[in-house]
């Protein structure tokens, strides 16, 4: 199944190129909506941190604030990419019932098109975060393969989801209820260390202990935990090997079923 | 026909009426039902039916199969198969060479994307790659007759246009093998003369064409072989002429009512003016048919001859209408009749039937649409669709007058 992806890379190239033309296609702010939209959550996050801040009477500092933007960047990532894979082979139909290619490109595609909002948000935030004075060490390095690991781990719930949601329907009901809620599962607006001894059970979320690594080596400027670092590869690894065995087992069905 | 491009053999394909259960709500009750009842296999449950039934053929390598048949008789499900859309619940098939479907042309078009964004996106869903839409993409646009739209979203293009582009993009792919649904009807008049031509070109380059079409004539004029399915059975295979015209027959273009009680039976029919119905005959051709009946009971018959082409009358006569009034028989008697026809028909391929209609009740107590086989040959002098019996006259040469045409006003 890697060989027929290779195969059909430029169909999967295509396909992305699409997912992100169409999205910004016949809009006013173009692409500037890539920023906005992870934009909006940093700001909710600032905004929350500073009605904290108010409620206890301690100061507000620098690091908190970046620690929520670079947290949300990659949260609003998954958010978005998931919301869009699950929907993407049902919304696709009319190419699974008519023409054959690796079914697999639709999710891909659907998270990578994403990936590349979140490269553009990334970098403005960068720039920002830049003018403001802060800086980085040497731990940074670990950020490209967290983010890739994140990646793996969307694509790998991507497929499941828009497997699931060919055969039943309701799939993307309960997907947008509990993405609406995993915030609140979620480091992101809060540090998972805040719960003291419960904090495993938050890092339990591969998605939160991605979010609270890149929040190590980012803005405490410490090496990644490590058994965290472990527990979430392994969720991506698996993840993808399982559910996209469990996508390629039912692929033929999806034409008849979908 | 050295190797098989394309192998079908004893395919099943089973498919279920009704609704099936799309949601997690409905799953649950599902489950504990299915439980119960069970039974596995290939065999047919309850709301299933069979959409291919036992299919097998082969395709040799550079030869077009046409495949007729009424709707819903499983063509679009057979070809959804080979292409690997569909998988068969039984049987084995197999496929050597780059495969290429047109099951819908334009299906992957994005409404929003320009004409020309399109192309590159339904060239890489046909696989085509990019080097290789690139090299092609004037060829495209120009079959395609919108140079002007290309940068519009094809959102705001007609119906005919969007065919046209979907064909176009579709035709430039190359596969070795390419199966064809009913794309050809697209278009308007001319542009479907240019997609038969392009058809014939890439029939010509070596390709494996399977063809699924309602248009006879394009099966005719492409396809060396052709079968029919119905109900998803192969129920003819051979010469596209001979198993349209079964299609034509099975088809119910109009089926005769028959009599329940047979009053007069047709004992033979004799023809006298060919040698053999075997060979094409020439246009012109003068045929005398004999048919010989037997009365069963007392009856007022009308006897019928007619010829039809693809299921269509061509001609058709009966004793009422060139008598005025019909052949009263009793029981037990036996007469012969006789029609004198000339065979003025332009060539092709038509059957000629005959029938006993009952003249008081209107229905037939015999009905026989192909009594035999006319194969009418080409006369090189005239083409069209009626022989109309030209003759051509010269007169006698005269010299030119030295009169200038100018100066005749004056």
């Amino acid at each position: 199944m890697f060989r027929e992806m290779i195969q059909y890379r430029n169909l999967l190239w295509m396909l992305i190129v699409r997912d992100i033309k169409i999205r910004y296609k016949q809009t006013v702010m173009g692409f500037l909506w890539a920023i906005f939209m992870p934009m909006l959550i940093v700001f909710a996050g600032l905004i929350i941190k500073k009605g904290f801040s108010i409620v206890s009477g301690k100061p507000l500092d620098l690091a908190e604030l970046t620690s929520v933007s670079i947290k949300s960047l990659p949260y609003s990532f998954f958010i978005a990419s998931i919301r869009f894979a699950t929907n993407s082979l049902v919304g696709n139909a009319n190419l699974v019932t008519k023409i054959y290619f690796p079914r697999e490109v639709f999710p891909v595609a659907a998270v990578l098109a994403n990936l590349f909002d979140f490269l553009i948000a990334s970098f403005v935030l960068l720039i920002i975060l830049a003018i403001a004075g802060f800086h980085v060490d040497y731990h940074v390095i670990w950020v490209p393969f967290l983010v890739f690991s994140l990646i793996l781990f969307t694509i790998a719930s991507g497929m499941l989801l828009s497997c699931a949601n060919l055969f039943f329907r309701d799939v993307k009901y309960i997907v947008e209820v509990l993405v609406t809620f995993a915030i609140f599962f979620t480091p992101v607006f809060y540090d998972a260390s805040l719960f003291g001894k419960w904090a495993p059970i938050l890092l339990l979320n591969p998605v939160g202990a991605i979010l609270e690594n890149i929040n190590n080596v980012v803005i405490l400027r410490q090496p990644p935990d490590m058994f965290w670092l472990y527990y979430s590869t392994l969720w991506s690894l698996g993840g993808l090997i399982i559910s996209w065995s469990i996508f390629h087992k039912l692929e033929y069905l999806f034409a008849e079923n979908i | 026909m050295t190797s098989s491009a394309l192998e079908f053999h004893r395919i099943f394909k089973k498919f279920r009426r009704g609704e099936g259960y799309d949601s997690l709500r409905d799953l649950l009750p599902g489950i504990f039902k299915k439980a119960f009842e069970y039974s596995g296999g290939v065999g047919l449950k309850e709301k299933e039916f069979w959409a291919l039934r036992d299919v097998s053929f082969q395709v040799g390598r550079g030869e077009a199969l046409g495949i007729v048949g009424p709707n819903g008789s499983g063509k679009s499900t057979a070809l959804k198969i080979l292409s690997g859309i569909l998988k068969p619940t039984s049987g084995t098939m197999r496929v050597n060479g780059r495969i290429s479907a047109l099951i819908e042309v334009g299906a992957g078009f994005h409404p929003d994307l320009t004409g020309r964004e399109n192309i590159y996106l339904n060239g890489a869903i046909l696989g085509m790659s990019k080097w290789e839409i690139q090299k092609k993409l004037d060829a495209i646009i120009d079959f395609s007759g919108i140079p002007d739209f290309i940068d519009t979203p094809v959102k705001r293009y007609s119906s005919g246009m969007y065919a046209r582009l979907g064909f176009s993009i579709a035709a430039h792919v190359e596969p070795e093998i390419l199966l064809v649904d009913e794309v050809l009807s697209v278009g308007d008049f001319t542009f479907q003369g240019r997609c038969i031509q392009k058809m014939q070109e890439i029939l010509k380059n070596g390709t494996t064409v399977i063809f699924v079409s309602h248009n006879m004539e394009s099966v005719l004029s492409l396809c060396d072989r052709a079968i029919l399915l119905v109900n998803g059975q192969v129920t003819k295979e051979g010469e596209p002429g001979e198993v349209i015209a079964e299609y034509c027959r099975v088809g119910g273009i109009w089926v005769p009512p028959l009599s329940d009680r047979k009053k007069a039976v047709i004992k033979e029919v004799t023809f006298e003016g060919v040698d053999s119905f075997g060979k094409a005959l020439s246009p012109g051709t003068h045929l005398k048919c004999t048919i010989a009946i037997d009365c069963l009971e007392d009856c007022r018959i009308s006897p019928g001859l007619f010829i039809t082409q693809f299921g269509s009358f061509v001609f058709d006569t009966t004793y009422g209408r060139m008598m005025g009034k019909p052949l009263p028989l009793s029981a037990g008697e036996n007469v012969e009749l006789s029609w004198s026809i000339d065979l003025n028909l332009p060539n092709g391929s038509y059957d000629l039937g005959v029938h006993l209609e009952d003249a008081d009740t209107g229905l037939y107590h015999e009905h026989n649409f192909r009594t035999v086989h006319l194969l009418v040959a080409d006369d090189f002098r005239y083409e069209g669709k009626y022989v109309l019996n030209p003759t051509i006259e010269l007169s006698d040469r005269h010299q030119p007058k030295n009169v200038p045409l100018n100066q005749s006003n004056t």
